[in-house]
């Protein structure tokens, strides 16, 4: 095999893997929007402030310190624990069902009826809001997580693919995170549970049947409260496998909370509605933009295409298919 | 008893179309504009200008052009950051090539060429609705970010890739550059928001704005009756677009005079200018003020009080300020979903009928 479709090949994985990536914040939207029609623009910063409470519990800092520190003038910043990962991680679940609760308790609760585009207006002042409380509760500063998942390049792989270049090429072998690896195995994971989780049990059915029609599901005599508040832990859960994934591969910080702007376009592509739709979206924008950066980007145009190639490509694709490839048809009456 | 129209004495359409039909409101109107033109100028100084007045008109602007997209015609546009980018590139661009010309006429051909640019990146709106189409104009957003990080042409290949406004002057008096005074450059910004107020009121009370609201209202029965959404959604693109533009222009030349587009026009601005609308109140001229100046106001009141007044760090203030801002947006969409303008309009409602109810 020759040295360019070596390296075209490595692209293409390598950008699968990204879809990987931002499928992951996808699902989160897609759940939400499925249930409770709510455009939720919040789930990026939800990953941020999940890993963000992860590394905060696992290195025992002390919430809020900075604060204290202003008011009172003392000087505390750590515990002085290590906690193992799992129990900050489960620590951490439980947080995300407590602002599940707290969301619908006093915003959701209050917002029942209202236009879409006010939902949406909430979950941004909901994502600014939990942008600055996560601050302020753990500190600014870039972070570095460390769950025990394995990062960096094989070796194996390297030396395998080496082999199969042609002779006399010069081709040192695939580059592959191994992080990604994981994440794609997860994400994996993660479909196919909620899958089987809405289709096989009691919950799931209620879930879908709020999905298909509130009024109907409330009348059948399921609770629409303790629907979204499950609907919205879920999201918490996906925002912390999200939040754990990216933190882990370039660090807790504010950027992070950025990627949700990258999972729109997946939306878009997918369509709001369907699963499968945020992932094989998820995948196509990652995919195109690498390839985009790899073949045009980066030669033609100066680089760094990835910034926009994934709106102008969701953007060209819905002029032709307004709802998206797996989304429900858009019926409009008058 | 002094806040009402003792009846229904309307006799001809004018009447019944005005913007202030009662007697106090336009008083009160008449008021503010003395205050603004005659009374604020003698209390100039460079932090009332240039901390205070002139970003809140500057931002009003920009509210404005994105009330008439979102609040009038019901398009969505997470794209407004963009577009300021453009108007202020356009300044740019136009200011040194054309050494000569007053600011007056950079500021309107600015806003010009960005009301070409959105219709551009409005086309897709005509196929695609609502979130899709808020996502659409992310497209638009980041792609002009890019476009003029990349191309030397727009920031005339100066090495810091920022630009810089030169000194420009209208009649003489100097606007832009180190050299302008508070006063003038608060004056200039002063009249050309209050001439764009204007223009967006006439135009929103007019054919152009009600075929903008029918489309809002629902876009196929607005069809039906014979509205064209062809022309009625460009339009809005463009005149929107115009006056983001000029906020945009303002901003660069007269407000910042240096401006680097990530910093200055990223995607922060299309959702601050977005939350402006919504606390101010969506379809409404006096909201556009309103949110722009709670925007404005609000992280100087909040950064006096905090670091000035208790004494504490300033990344600590601004943390507070996110959280402070969040909240609000969402006891607003709790409260009263149209925003402050709509709590004005409870209130005039309720002064009307005082102190008789029945």
């Amino acid at each position: 095999m020759s040295a360019d479709f070596l390296y075209t090949l490595e692209v293409i994985l390598n950008g699968l893997m990204a879809g990987v990536m931002y499928s992951l914040v996808a699902l989160g939207f897609v759940l939400i929007f499925k249930a409770s029609g709510i455009f939720n623009y919040a789930q990026g910063v939800m990953a941020l402030f999940a890993a963000m409470t992860l590394v905060g519990l696992q290195s025992g800092q002390i919430p809020f310190a900075h604060l204290i520190n202003a008011i009172f003038g003392t000087d505390l910043h750590h515990f002085g624990w290590q906690m193992p990962a799992l129990l900050a991680i489960i620590l951490t679940v439980g947080v995300m069902v407590l602002f599940a609760i707290i969301v619908e308790k006093y915003i959701l609760h209050h917002l029942v009826n209202q236009e879409p585009i006010i939902l949406f207006m909430a979950t941004i002042g909901l994502a600014y809001f939990m942008e600055g409380f996560g601050d302020i509760m753990w500190g600014s500063e870039i972070k570095t997580m460390d769950v025990g998942i394995p990062s960096g390049g094989s070796f194996w792989l390297e030396e395998v693919t080496m082999t199969w270049a042609a002779e006399g090429e010069r081709y040192w072998g695939m580059y592959i995170d191994k992080l990604d690896v994981v994440a794609t195995l997860v994400a994996l994971v993660l479909v196919i549970s909620l899958t089987l989780f809405s289709q096989y049990t009691k919950t799931g059915r209620a879930l879908r049947a709020v999905a298909d029609d509130h009024q109907a599901a409330l009348s059948v005599g399921i609770s629409l409260r303790t629907i979204w508040v499950i609907v919205w832990s879920i999201a918490g859960f996906v925002a912390l496998v999200a939040g754990i994934m990216w933190g882990s591969k370039s660090g807790v910080q504010f950027s992070l909370s950025l990627i949700a702007l990258k999972a729109l376009p997946v939306l878009m592509l997918g369509g709001f509605t369907s699963i499968p739709g945020a992932i094989i979206g998820g995948l196509i924008i990652g995919v195109g933009e690498k390839l985009f950066e790899f073949a045009i980007g980066s030669v033609y145009l100066g680089g760094a295409t990835e910034n926009w190639f994934a709106y102008v490509l969701a953007l060209v694709f819905l002029v032709f298919r307004p709802q998206g490839l797996f989304g429900e048809k858009i019926i409009e009456r008058v | 008893m002094f806040y009402r129209e003792s009846g229904d004495f309307k006799k001809t359409y004018q009447e019944d179309g005005q913007t202030f039909p009662i007697r106090f409101d336009r008083w009160r109107y008449w008021v503010i504009l003395a205050i603004a033109f005659l009374v604020f100028p003698f209390f100039m100084n460079d932090y009332f200008a240039n901390a205070v007045m002139i970003p809140f008109l500057v931002w009003a602007i920009a509210a404005l052009g994105l009330n008439i997209l979102t609040g009038y015609c019901g398009q969505l546009s997470l794209g407004t950051g963009g577009f300021m980018a453009v108007g202020a590139y356009a300044t740019y661009k136009i200011m040194t090539a054309f050494p000569g010309m007053d600011m007056f006429s950079v500021i309107i051909l600015s806003g010009f060429v960005t009301a070409g640019v959105g219709v551009l990146f409005g086309l897709p709106s005509l196929r695609i609705k609502g979130f899709y189409l808020a996502v659409a104009t992310l497209a638009a957003q980041f792609f002009l970010i890019w476009l003029f990080n990349k191309v030397p042409w727009f920031y005339n290949n100066s090495a810091s890739g920022q630009i810089n406004a030169p000194e420009r002057d209208i009649f003489g008096i100097v606007i832009t550059g180190p050299h302008a005074t508070p006063l003038a450059t608060y004056l200039f910004c002063l009249i050309v928001a209050v001439a764009l107020a204007w223009v967006a009121r006439n135009l929103t009370r007019g054919r152009l704005g009600r075929s903008w609201m029918a489309i809002r209202d629902m876009d196929i029965a607005a069809e039906i009756i014979g509205v064209n959404p062809l022309k009625a959604k460009l339009s809005a693109f463009a005149v929107s677009s115009f006056f983001v533009g000029v906020a945009g222009s303002l901003l660069f030349s007269v407000y910042l005079g240096a401006a680097e587009v990530t910093d200055t026009f990223g995607i922060n601005v299309s959702f601050m200018v977005l939350f402006m609308i919504i606390i101010g109140g969506l379809g409404s001229i006096f909201g556009s003020f309103v949110g722009a100046a709670f925007m404005v106001l609000m992280p100087v009141l909040l950064k006096n009080i905090l670091v000035g007044g208790l004494g504490w760090p300033t990344d600590l203030a601004a943390h507070l300020e996110y959280i402070i801002v969040g909240g609000l947006i969402i006891i607003f969409l709790i409260v009263e979903p149209h925003g402050l303008a709509q709590m004005a309009r409870v209130l005039k409602e309720k002064l009307r009928l005082w102190p008789f109810p029945h």
